[in-house]
């Protein structure tokens, strides 16, 4: 087994001590960068014939997902596997959190049998934080938690973004849908407000979380801002992201129906030529094509919705890396740069 | 056992008489007597520096007890109650039974009489079994001690309930309390609906749906010449629906709670409540004690209900002292039940209030004694004074007392407060209820 290019992600990686991934918002520009520059060399292992490196050998990562997802999991089991750490999966199915412990027991449980990493995705926002304050000695990382956060999927966005674009700077991205119920888009606001991105958000108004649909409020990033008319929002963007549409939403009194949905605010061939010659596509999905996106668009040049889940697992690798083999963990939070 | 106690040079705060003097005052079988006729074996007290009112009466008390004795019990909710200066605990029906029959009430008398000399008055249930769908038998009730009616923990389910329930408790001469949520917007909620609850990805609960029950009882209670009391109000534009109310002259009462005049809706970040504007979320977010309903609400929320007390629109400061075990709040936040245990803190908060030049210390107190007897009625005025022939409920406060607040230490067993590890300044050093020491803290 080679290891050649493993002193390359050292020397990157040296610089981040990080106990915890729970979201971005506590990621600098610095800090951000330098788990991009990690993922890029961890897409050099995911090239390679043979896809392993010795680098977590011997530890223990648990990922358990109490809430069904196909990609994610995958995506961390994989990550874990190539970098030789023995990954252990917890579904919601089978688990004890179905025979009524709680997942305080659980999680006491598993950091009693030395797990070194707990991955967590749950549907209720805050689990993560929640793990992360009961346990001394287990790292978290957040895989999405309800409608809260989704930090290695922002990542894996700034990733993509950056491969194709550099210096993300003053660009324009566009999210678009279910912002409210997006732990995506949440992420997402902060790790492009930390690059110095614009966000602009479009959708439906029963699906902008209220505080920014008011504008009143100092507790988000100026750098984001909402614009409920698709075509206007779109103009001159460099990335449009389109986020999922739950079809139960027009059930539940927030939308008229899919098909005004779709009229207002889909992705289309149209509203794409109004955006920046190039402008990529992105979907952190899984898609339904035709309602939130175009087919069309969905498989047209700028997508980008592929390379998301390649750089996916990147990113999974970068972080388990760097919060299991950097130096002793920092202090309780700590987040040394 | 009722003691002999002589109480000298503390001030005197009376909310009836409007009186605020230094003096002494003397217990005697069990009543409060004039201080020139202390026996020369009676207990003498210092009350220097110390200020002596009539003891607390809190309108709104879970004691969880009958059924759910692991959270709290009569025993321990009447210690916790004397800990923080109340002799009189109004407790919610929304026990294991309900108390919707007046045999439940007639077991509450007897295990409160049992527990010690803090009084106990039960609240019993607007519909059977809490359910919301037929009215309790209130004279039945009313006969076995009931001071008013309430489904607390769920509003009045309809408004058709809403309006037969005036009406008839109306003609007892007793109150309806409602805790005001519409369940059409929201249901049992415990954030608010702001920039916490968008930031941490939690559905949060809007004041607008507090307000739309608040405006239909108010409209009912104006149809029925009922007696409608708005429980735990939170709002600004509830306080505005009550002062409105007021001013046309209804019988509409408030009570509003320590937490919703101390505390906000930043509280559930964990920070006690210190946030910068662009503060990231930490691990101590998603604060399970901080979570209750109604939800800590704005900090604007915060001082319209500040104002409110202040002018007489809030009636009464009540608890809504909700404990719960370590294990239910030792969770993920919406698995978390909603609710804070109170009455140990209690004084402690409210006298920031006092500090902070807020309110002045004998409103804080007629708030806390006459303000509930106004909801209660008048038959229980003789509580909330220090005259001559009254019954002793009486607690002596040290004002600039500082002290930490440790749930560990605290009387009830229920340590779910957000404010574990602050400091407090205000205490309570003593509690007499019906001549009978209660809670002794002259030496803690």
């Amino acid at each position: 087994m080679t290891t050649g290019t493993m002193p390359t992600v050292e020397a990157k990686t040296a610089t981040m001590s990080r106990r915890h991934v729970l979201d971005l918002d506590d990621f600098n520009k610095a800090e951000i960068e330098t788990v991009l520059d990690s993922a890029e060399a961890m897409r050099g292992v995911l090239g390679r014939d043979i896809k392993k490196v010795p680098a977590l050998r011997g530890k223990v990562v648990l990922v358990m997902f109490l809430e069904a997802s196909t990609r994610t999991r995958v995506s961390f089991e994989q990550a874990g596997k190539m970098l030789s750490a023995d990954v252990i999966n917890i579904s919601g199915s089978g688990s004890s959190a179905e025979k009524g412990e709680s997942l305080l027991n659980t999680a006491l449980t598993l950091q009693a049998m030395h797990a070194d990493l707990i991955v967590i995705r749950s549907p209720q926002s805050g689990a993560p934080y929640f793990l992360a304050r009961n346990l001394d000695c287990v790292s978290v990382i957040n895989a999405g938690d309800g409608t809260h956060a989704h930090p290695t999927q922002a990542l894996l966005d700034l990733m993509t973004m950056r491969r194709h674009i550099g210096d993300l700077a003053g660009k324009k991205v566009v999210i678009i849908g279910d912002v409210l119920h997006s732990r995506v888009a949440r992420s997402d606001i902060y790790g492009l407000a930390a690059v110095g991105a614009n966000v602009v958000l479009s959708g439906p108004p029963t699906m902008i979380p209220l505080e920014l649909l008011r504008g009143t409020s100092e507790h988000f990033p100026a750098s984001v801002t909402v614009e409920p008319n698709l075509d206007k929002a779109i103009e001159d963007a460099d990335v449009v992201m389109a986020l999922r549409i739950q079809k139960e939403r027009a059930a539940g009194g927030l939308l008229p129906s899919m098909r005004e949905y779709t009229r207002r605010w889909q992705v289309t061939d149209a509203r794409l030529a109004r955006a920046k010659p190039g402008a990529l596509v992105m979907h952190p999905g899984p898609m339904n094509e035709g309602i939130e996106i175009s087919s069309s668009i969905a498989h047209g040049p700028g997508s980008q919705i592929e390379e998301q889940v390649t750089n996916g697992v990147a990113i999974r690798m970068a972080l388990l890396y760097q919060t299991l083999a950097g130096a002793a963990h920092a202090g309780p939070m700590g987040v040394e740069l | 056992m009722s003691e002999t106690l002589l109480i000298k040079g503390a001030r005197l705060i009376d909310p009836v008489a409007g009186t605020d003097t230094v003096g002494d005052l003397l217990v005697l079988d069990g009543k409060i007597a004039k201080a020139s006729a202390a026996p020369s074996d009676a207990r003498v007290i210092d009350g220097a520096g110390l200020v002596l009112t009539p003891g607390f009466i809190d309108l709104h008390t879970h004691l969880r007890e009958p059924g759910q004795e692991d959270k709290e019990s009569i025993k321990s909710g009447t210690a916790a109650g004397a800990r923080g200066g109340f002799t009189t605990l109004c407790c919610m029906p929304n026990t294991v039974p309900a108390i919707d029959n007046s045999t439940v009430v007639d077991f509450i008398k007897q295990q409160a009489l049992e527990a010690g000399p803090i009084r106990v008055l039960a609240f019993g249930a607007v519909s059977r079994g809490r359910e919301g769908k037929e009215l309790t038998d209130m004279e039945e009730l009313a006969r076995a001690g009931v001071v008013g009616f309430t489904d607390d923990g769920s509003p009045v389910a309809t408004g058709h309930l809403m309006q037969s329930a005036l009406l008839y408790a109306g003609q007892l001469g007793l109150p309806i309390m409602d805790h005001c949520e519409d369940y059409s917007i929201v249901k049992g909620l415990g954030i608010n609906e702001g920039w916490v609850s968008d930031r941490l990805g939690l559905a949060g609960y809007p004041s607008a749906a507090e307000e739309s029950i608040v405006a239909r009882d108010i409209a009912l209670c104006e149809l029925t010449g009922g007696h409608f009391h708005v429980a735990h109000l939170s709002t600004a534009g509830s306080a505005d629906l009550v002062r409105q109310a007021k001013a046309k002259g209804l019988r509409v009462t408030a009570e509003v709670t320590p937490h919703h005049l101390t505390l906000s809706e930043e509280w559930v970040l964990g920070t006690h409540g210190h946030v910068e504007p662009d503060a990231v979320v930490t691990t101590a977010a998603y604060e399970t004690r901080a979570k209750v309903s109604p939800p800590l609400r704005s900090l604007s929320d915060q001082a319209a209900l500040i104002e409110a007390l202040r002018d007489g629109t809030i009636d009464a400061i009540a608890t809504d002292h909700a404990p719960h075990t370590y294990g239910n709040k030792a969770t993920p936040f919406d698995e978390a039940p909603n609710g804070i245990s109170v009455l140990d803190t209690a004084f402690g908060m409210l006298m920031g209030l006092v500090h902070a030049g807020e309110i002045d210390l004998p409103t804080l107190v007629q708030r806390l004694t006459a303000g509930p007897v106004s909801v209660l009625g008048e038959r229980f005025i003789e509580l909330a004074t220090l005259a001559e022939g009254t019954p002793a409920d009486l607690v002596l406060l040290a004002l600039d007392e500082e002290w930490q607040v440790d749930p560990k230490a605290f009387a009830s067993k229920g340590r779910n407060t957000p404010l574990d590890g602050d400091t407090l300044r205000g205490r309570v050093k003593l509690t007499i209820a019906g001549g009978e020491i209660a809670y002794d803290g002259l030496n803690a």
